[in-house]
């Protein structure tokens, strides 16, 4: 038997096209991705993403423990409340999981980790955590939406009290807020603007309903997909996973290897990759007709790489994808697509942020 | 349930093909094959002119999910192609029997649409699937 999220009847109820997604039923759309997909770039879209697993950490050494857990320093947080992007490793350097961690005090801190990583990641973190003083909480029966896009700060302040909205309104991203039921954050996984919202299970489907009478269109996981891929960020399973390092994943930018005396799970294995070398994760771009997809092969001037990621961008109107390749590299790559040789340029990742191209 | 007209004739690849009672078979996928495939973002058509036999793969229909090779369920000539696919793709999901049609062969041997399967018999093959 699959798992069912709270939203489960909620999905069917608006003609949603399920599918098996890692033990999970979920929507892949509710008629067109497409649709989905523009909804968010130029208005508001909600998604369920209550299959993400919720882990509280708490203690005297919450803050000593998830510096040593995580690649990215939780000692940069300050703010009540501010969430950061971040990392569990092996001790190769292999990402474990990518997740979100916010911040509450140095003894209170919130993870969202992945689903399909759910039974691995809660082993890791228990072993790891069993050498600290800390309480790892999974947080099952609490639900989470994503509301997303230009409109979604309009669209929130229409489902609550002006009191409560006053609490989160112009709320800068990367921060979150309890309000009342609701924990509300400004993060998410498609490149506008927007919350993710984490509320109790069984009061969710009344949230979800609130937002659909509103006009903010229900999207599945294809146009997550698509929305994720033109904002150029990773999906785990991938575009890393155990056997790839966050240098070779474009994710550098999220390990603290600042101050020098902080011990994490992976350090010494990503410092010796740093010496001996590395692939990359880039962004590719082709205009030509047909589309970009995951596995195929990729010929830069140092090698052999491949798509880890590619689709049809919907806002762009071409194909754009991730690649790992080789050094070196130039502006130009070829892809094997269908036995031919087609010429691509190789781009940073990131292609649309906020509605707009950014290549 | 998937809409499966009863009036055409269908090929186990998800095809349909429609008899203009001229010699010539008008060709599209099935209302099933585009749910499969989903947003449809590129469709290339064979040329008019081209000579094909049944079972070639002649065209491809591109989803953001996937492309999918398109055969040709007779053998014949090519004599038209939906040109208006070129700039609106998502024909093929909103219409797959109607103005999503992909391209019209000249049979060279009309009795080669017999074999072919009927409404229940492409149901059958959906139900194994």
């Amino acid at each position: 038997m699959a798992n069912k999220t709270p939203l489960y009847e909620a999905h069917l109820q608006a003609g949603a096209k399920m599918v098996d997604f890692h033990g999970w039923d979920m929507p892949l759309n509710y008629g067109s991705q497409i649709e989905e997909h523009n909804a968010v770039r130029t208005d508001s879209g909600v998604f369920d993403v209550s299959h993400m697993t919720i882990v509280d950490v708490a203690g005297r050494e919450a803050k000593a423990f998830l510096r040593y857990l995580l690649a990215n320093d939780v000692a940069k947080l300050s703010i009540e409340g501010k969430a950061q992007y971040s990392s569990m490793l092996n001790e190769k350097g292999g990402v474990i999981d990518d997740l979100i961690v916010y911040y509450f005090n140095d003894e209170s801190y919130r993870l969202v980790v992945n689903s399909a990583t759910r039974d691995k990641d809660m082993n890791w973190i228990n072993s790891v955590a069993s050498s600290f003083q800390v309480d790892i909480t999974e947080q099952s029966e609490l639900a989470m939406i994503a509301l997303q896009g230009p409109k979604a700060e309009d669209k929130l302040k229409l489902i609550l009290s002006e009191d409560d909205f006053a609490l989160v309104k112009g709320m800068k991203p990367f921060l979150s807020q309890q309000v009342n039921d609701l924990f509300i954050a400004t993060t998410g996984y498609t490149g506008e603007k927007g919350y993710e919202i984490v509320v109790a299970a069984d009061k969710v489907e009344a949230l979800w309903n609130d937002l659909l009478h509103v006009g903010v269109q229900p999207s599945g996981l294809a146009a997550r997909d698509t929305l994720r891929l033109e904002a150029g960020m990773n999906l785990y399973g991938q575009d890393m996973d155990e056997s790839i390092t966050p240098l070779s994943a474009n994710m550098e930018w999220s390990v603290a290897f600042e101050p020098q005396e902080r011990d994490f799970v992976g350090r010494s294995a990503l410092e010796a990759k740093k010496e001996a070398g590395y692939e990359k994760l880039v962004g590719l771009v082709m205009k030509d007709k047909g589309v970009l997809r995951h596995g195929q092969k990729v010929i830069v001037e140092g090698g052999e790489g491949i798509i880890t990621s590619g689709t049809f961008s919907p806002t762009l109107g071409f194909s754009i994808a991730m690649a790992r390749v080789p050094k070196p590299f130039g502006e130009t790559a070829e892809v094997e697509m269908r036995k031919k040789l087609v010429k691509v340029s190789v781009v940073k990742p990131a292609f649309v942020r906020n509605g707009k191209s950014v290549l | 349930m998937s809409n499966i007209p009863a009036e055409l004739k269908y090929a186990a690849t998800h095809e349909w093909v429609r008899n203009e009672g001229d010699g010539t078979f008008t060709i599209g996928i099935s209302e099933h094959a585009q749910d499969l495939l989903g947003d449809m973002v590129f469709v290339e058509l064979p040329d008019v002119g081209d000579k094909v036999a049944a079972g070639d793969d002649i065209a491809v229909a591109e989803s953001v999910k996937a492309a999918s090779d398109i055969y040709a369920p007779i053998g014949g000539e090519v004599v038209a192609i939906n040109e208006e696919l070129e700039d609106a793709p998502e024909t093929v999901n909103n219409d797959p029997y109607g103005d999503g049609w992909l391209f019209r062969i000249k049979a060279d041997d009309a009795s080669e649409v017999d074999s072919l399967l009927d409404a229940d018999g492409y149901q059958a093959v959906i139900d194994e699937e």
